[in-house]
Parts: C-alpha cells; sequence; structure tokens
C-alpha cells in the first residue's frame, strides 16, 4: 500500500473543547495573586505609616513606647515559625502525615506565642495612654501592626481547621493544595513582618 | 482520590513538579533560616547597640538588610523562580513592586512637600519629650 489514503474525517482547524487543566491547577496561581492584592494594602499602611508616623501631636514618640528586646523575641517566633512550616511542608510531600501534623502544631504554637506578645505589647502602649486615638503616628501604627496580626491570626484559625481535616480525610489532593497556600500566606506574613520590624520598630528607635 | 496520591519526593536538592513549583528541601530550609536569622540580628545589633555615628547611614544599614532579607524569603521560603506557572507568578510579582514603590515612593514626596510648604516653621526640637 504506497499511496496515500484520504481519511474521511474533516480537518479541525479549532478546539472545541477548552484546554483541560488538573483540577485545581490554578489554584496556586490565583491565591499568589491574592497575596500581591495583599501586599498592596500592606504598602498603602506603610506609606501612611511613612507620612505621619512623625506626627505625634506632642505625645510620646517611638523611643518611649517600644522594647525592642521584645520585638526581637517575636520576631524570632516568626522566623523559627517559617522553617516548621517548611518542615511540615517536606513532610507533606514526603508522604509522612503524623510527622507533618507535628510540625505543623509547633509552628501554631509559635503563631499563638507571637500573637501573645503582640496583644501583651497592644495592652501596655494602651495602659501607658498610647493608644490609636492619640496621635497620628499611633494611628497609623496600630492601624499597620494590627492588620499584620489580624493576618497571623487568621493564618493560625486557618491552620488549625486544615490540621483537622488532613486528621479526618488525610493527604487528599485538595488538602495537599490547601496546605501549599496556607505555606505561601504564612511566608508572605514573615516577609511583611520585615518591612514592619525595619520600618516601624528599627527606624523608630534611631 | 486514594490516601496517598501524593508521590514521595526524595531528598534530593531540588524537587520539582510539572508545573515548575519548587519544594525546597531540609538543606535549602535551613540555609534559608541560617542567612535569615543572621539578616535579621545584625540590624538588631547595630540599633540596640546605639546605631552609628551617623543617623543616615544607620537607616541605610537597616534598609538594606531588610531588602536582603525579603529577596532571602522569597528565594528560599516562597521559592521564587522564572518557572513556575510559565512565568506568571514572576510577572504578577514584579507589577507588584511597581506599584508598590510608585505608591509608597509618590505618597512620601507628595506629603513631604505638601507638609513644607503648608506648615508654619515650627521649631520642633522643643516639643522633644513633652507629654511623654
Amino acid at each position: 500500500m504506497s499511496t496515500v489514503t484520504h481519511t474521511d474525517t474533516p480537518a479541525v482547524y479549532w478546539e472545541t473543547e477548552p484546554h483541560h487543566h488538573p483540577e485545581g491547577g490554578s489554584t496556586r496561581l490565583g491565591f499568589w495573586i491574592y497575596l500581591m492584592s495583599d501586599c498592596l494594602m500592606f504598602a498603602v499602611l506603610f506609606a501612611v505609616f511613612a507620612v505621619v508616623g512623625q506626627s505625634y501631636a506632642a505625645g510620646p514618640g517611638p523611643k518611649a513606647l517600644f522594647d525592642l528586646n521584645l520585638i526581637a523575641i517575636n520576631t524570632g517566633f516568626l522566623l523559627v515559625s517559617s522553617i516548621t512550616f517548611g518542615f511540615a511542608m517536606l513532610a507533606m510531600y514526603e508522604g509522612r502525615q503524623a510527622r507533618m501534623q507535628i510540625w505543623l502544631a509547633v509552628t501554631l504554637l509559635l503563631g499563638l506565642a507571637f500573637l501573645a506578645l503582640e496583644i501583651y505589647e497592644f495592652h501596655h502602649l494602651i495602659e501607658l495612654g498610647a493608644g490609636p486615638q492619640r496621635s497620628a503616628f499611633l494611628s497609623a501604627f496600630f492601624a499597620l501592626v494590627g492588620t499584620h496580626g489580624l493576618h497571623v491570626l487568621f493564618g493560625c484559625i486557618w491552620l488549625v481547621t486544615l490540621m483537622v481535616q488532613i486528621n479526618q480525610k488525610g493527604l487528599i489532593p485538595a488538602n495537599t493544595r490547601r496546605m501549599e497556600c496556607l505555606s505561601m500566606f504564612w511566608h508572605f506574613l514573615d516577609v511583611i513582618w520585615i518591612g514592619v520590624f525595619t520600618f516601624v520598630y528599627l527606624l523608630g528607635m534611631i | 482520590m486514594s490516601q496517598h496520591s501524593i508521590k514521595p519526593h526524595g531528598h534530593n536538592e531540588q524537587s520539582h513538579d510539572s508545573t515548575g513549583h519548587d519544594h525546597g528541601s531540609y538543606r535549602s530550609y535551613l540555609t534559608g533560616f541560617v542567612l535569615a536569622a543572621i539578616l535579621t540580628i545584625i540590624p538588631f545589633a547595630v540599633v540596640m547597640s546605639g546605631g552609628f555615628d551617623s543617623r543616615v547611614l544607620t537607616a541605610v544599614t537597616v534598609i538594606g538588610f531588610a531588602v536582603v532579607q525579603v529577596l532571602v524569603h522569597m528565594v528560599y521560603f516562597l521559592h521564587m523562580n522564572t518557572r513556575s506557572d510559565e512565568g506568571w507568578t514572576m510577572l504578577s510579582m514584579i507589577f507588584t513592586i511597581i506599584v508598590v514603590v510608585i505608591m509608597i515612593a509618590g505618597s512620601v514626596w507628595v506629603m513631604f512637600n505638601l507638609n513644607t510648604n503648608m506648615m508654619p516653621s515650627m521649631d520642633h526640637e522643643s516639643f522633644q519629650g513633652f507629654g511623654s
């Protein structure tokens, strides 16, 4: 058979079916774009702090209020929690669920310790009469640091939810995907904290 | 969906999946952590020991360390690379950085000019410590 055979099926010039993507394949990129928009929101809060951060209204300034030892400890909590979350992710990719849960629990404890110290700091400032209504500087400070703290709080709630879900349903692809999103969220919060401790605390204390 | 549908990844240096996502390894996380810890401790130590004689030099040093630390976190913890999601991750981040820089630099610049042009000149030093 050396002749070229023509098949009867017509040539297809376009695809009638949309491209098939694996389920949840675009979740990571979508979540990343959410994080970038979150980043813009933090940028606005940083800009507000940069503009009014010197407006003390004859009230207390950073040097009278901040305790760098406390901030250093809090920074340590967040930094260590970043690596413990990383270890949880590695344990997950290895399929070792129990090990992953232990690392997640350690991460959660560090997150809660961070929140406890931050609440202590806020409470201390408000008791001193340096609440958010004292000056533009303090309003901007509470808005910026408080928003970051709220993010950490929601991260902790999400972490507990995922730990329960993984306990019940195991490391199904949906849970793996959720873990990847939370991992990005957690590391992103650590990046924002670098900006906070640099621009709010360290530069304020110079 | 089976319970154990996650393929085990080895301890090899860098593991990637089909979309170019990088999972990292114990070594890469530890490297990132040590770098981040050093980059945190130095600026804290500089400021807590009173800083350099020049305030500007201290500020520039602290900001410089922060920028490097953000890059370390991006590479070692967030596993940023140019391949994941066909480069869209990197592209959206570059776009965000441009918007953030325009917004922060623009706000500071405009408001600084507004303050110096609108405010009556006032000796701020005399207010230092008042009520604090």
